[in-house]
């Protein structure tokens, strides 16, 4: 087990590399940083030098690149290189912005799955039943629809319920723009409405994509349980139904849903990037959509690195959970 | 040597014929007994229409400049939008702009997906060590964030008269940079499997070449799975296309993708609603028309699924 694990890293390393390099292509085909800095006003050619030194940009690509290299391995990330905004350190940036994500797809993914599994679970114990039919075209309905539209609706809803609200002489509780900041003030019950009132929006909309996802997956594993032989042998001996379905059946069937929300974890920080944009919140995705507006080097450069990372060691997460679970899949 | 060219070959080859021609029968059968399926078929081939020949009907200008903010009405079914633009026809071009970039999309990444798949699960090697490698590089760098980066790149300044139009690059990007690779692991998946089976091993010994092999004895043993792979990559390419136009990234005017409408007038829900609803409709209806095709034909190809669903 160690030496699997330990063998995983050590894979990770040159992918990672070369991830690097590839996202470094990426960022300097982005193009000149400076390029709209320069049609803002007329530039003197003096002002253009010591501004593309102050960036470093009159040094090639390749030493920019061994450059951020050696600072990234030692911790610094570089900073931000917009001029006249001042300088943000991309670490620390990427910091705070992962943890209002985390904060974000944590309570969306957790939710969704445990939804995910019981409605799929159910509507294979009741197959082709209206249950069955109604939880099929609910997650076709939700796989066809753009996350964003999803948000935007949410959004719309959220507002004529505030003003609803409002009318009735409650205030606004819900907020679209971004997590509560203050510390904690108030009692429990004031915190909870608060965070509540932030999260319920950005949380449903990435509930509805990852949630046809997991009951689509349970749904059809949990028929594959139902009809395998061990059910069959258990039903045999007599064992009441429920214990069948539940003890037998359930057990083995939850096993590949638990590795699935690794595997698409990209499409959950796509889905993060979208969210993010809509609620107001200033997560991963805010920064990166910001970074690539501006044309951030670091910055991107950063966020990549850092997100391939989280995605690599989910992955690696997911087959060990995987390979716990099943106890007949060896890992080597 | 007896010879076996002439009557025994051709009797055979006419066997062979009718069990596939039987084969495709059954997948056909089935997959119109999918009531859903077929109502999904039936609602693309409408998109098509409405997409296609709709422009030759409905000949209103693309352009802004009309009246503003009608309501939906005879002269304008789909009303106007805040600059003038009428709905119907931009709802009609972003239609064809969403469906022209899904299918290419979805027809470069399934040929790429294919062939490199089926490439590194026959030779295996060096070569599959390379293709892996790539994928996993690919599949650990978010799409969206890929896409929207070469985006900025290519297209997003200010449009000038070289790039007026976007929507091909559009499509290759996201072909190239997120859409092949799961085609590519499950075709590298079977064929490993596949070319282990004994009617290659049959054909090989026979002295067929490698390209027979591949493409005569493998390759029609996975066009099921390509199949419906490829209708799960149009409905994710048209969702991909819009959620990148709604990050600002994507398809600009002149093109109006179905994304680039919704974004246009996200902020329009509340006093001008048409302009949101219409082409979100036409969004879901594409993507929902595809799936349900889709999941149909994954059903009409199993054969282990003996009850057709409604």
């Amino acid at each position: 087990m160690l030496r699997y694990i330990v063998r995983r890293v050590l894979v990770a390393i040159p992918l990672l590399i070369v991830a690097s390099i590839l996202t470094f292509a990426l960022t300097t085909a982005m193009g000149d940083p400076l390029a709209e800095w320069k049609t803002l006003r007329a530039r003197t050619p003096a002002e253009v030098t010591s501004e593309y030194h102050r960036i470093g940009w009159d040094r090639s690509p390749p030493e920019r690149y061994l450059d951020w290299a050696g600072g990234f391995v030692k911790g610094d990330w570089g900073a931000t290189i917009s001029p006249g905004s001042g300088t943000l350190d991309v670490r620390g940036e990427i910091g705070r912005a992962l943890g209002v994500t985390l904060q974000l797809v944590i309570v969306a993914e957790v939710l969704a799955l445990l939804i995910g599994m019981a409605v799929g679970a159910l509507g294979a114990v009741r197959q082709y039943s209206w249950f069955d039919y109604g939880a099929t075209g609910a997650a076709f309905v939700m796989f066809s629809m753009p996350l964003f539209c999803v948000a935007v609706i949410l959004k719309f809803g959220g507002i004529q319920l505030n003003n609803w609200l409002e009318s009735l002489g409650l205030g606004r509780w819900i907020i679209t723009a971004g997590p509560p900041q203050g510390g904690f003030s108030g009692g429990f019950g004031q915190l909870l409405y608060e965070y509540s009132g932030a999260f319920i929006l950005p949380v449903l909309s990435l509930i509805a994509i990852q949630f046809a996802l997991f009951s689509r997956y349970q749904r059809a594993s949990m028929l594959d349980a139902l009809n395998a032989d061990y059910v069959r042998t258990a039903r045999a001996k007599g064992l009441s139904s429920g214990r069948v379905v539940i003890r037998h059946a359930l057990r083995n069937g939850l096993i590949p849903v638990v590795t699935v929300f690794a595997l698409d974890l990209s499409l959950l920080i796509g889905g993060a990037v979208i969210t993010e944009t809509v609620f107001g919140w200033r997560g991963m995705g805010a920064l990166i959509v910001d970074a690539i507006t501006k044309r951030e080097p670091w910055m991107v450069q950063g966020w990549m690195m850092v997100t391939a990372i989280v995605i690599i060691a989910f992955n690696l997460i997911a087959d060990l959970v995987y390979a716990y679970l099943d106890p007949r899949i060896r890992l080597g | 040597m007896v010879d076996i060219s002439s009557p025994p070959t051709a009797a055979g080859a006419g066997f062979a014929d009718s069990q596939a021609r039987a084969e495709w029968r059954t997948v056909l059968r089935r997959f119109l007994r999918h009531r859903a399926a077929v109502a999904g078929f039936a609602m693309f081939v409408l998109l098509l229409l409405f997409a296609f020949v709709g422009p030759f009907v409905w000949t209103a200008s693309l352009d802004a400049g009309g009246t503003a903010k009608v309501a939906p009405s005879p002269g304008h079914p789909f009303g106007t939008d805040r600059i003038g633009h009428d709905m119907l026809a931009s709802v009609i071009s972003g239609t064809r702009l969403s469906l022209q970039i899904a299918l290419v999309v979805a027809l470069v990444a399934t040929v790429l997906g294919v062939v490199l798949g089926a490439v590194s699960g026959y030779l295996r090697g060096w070569v599959d060590g390379v293709i892996s490698r790539v994928i996993d590089l690919m599949l650990c760098i978010p799409a969206l964030v890929v896409t929207a980066v070469l985006a900025r790149h290519s297209f997003t300044l200010a449009p000038s008269a070289q790039n007026a139009s976007n929507w091909l690059t559009v499509a290759l990007i996201l072909a190239l940079f997120t859409s092949w690779f799961p085609i590519a692991r499950t075709m590298r998946g079977m064929v490993l499997s596949l070319r282990e089976k004994e009617f290659v091993e049959a054909a090989r010994a026979l002295g067929a070449s490698t390209s027979r092999i591949v493409f005569r004895h493998i390759l029609p043993n996975t066009v099921d799975v390509i199949i419906v792979n490829a209708t799960v990559t149009v409905a994710q390419a048209v969702l991909l296309e819009s959620a990148l136009s709604f990050i600002g990234l994507g398809v600009h005017r002149p093109d109006a993708s179905l994304g680039l409408l919704i974004n246009e007038n996200k902020n329009e829900l509340a006093t001008l609603p048409w302009l949101f609803w219409f082409p979100f409709v036409f969004i879901v209806l594409i993507s929902l028309s595809v799936n349900f095709m889709g999941d149909g034909l994954r059903d009409a190809f199993d054969p282990r699924q003996k009850r057709v669903r409604a």
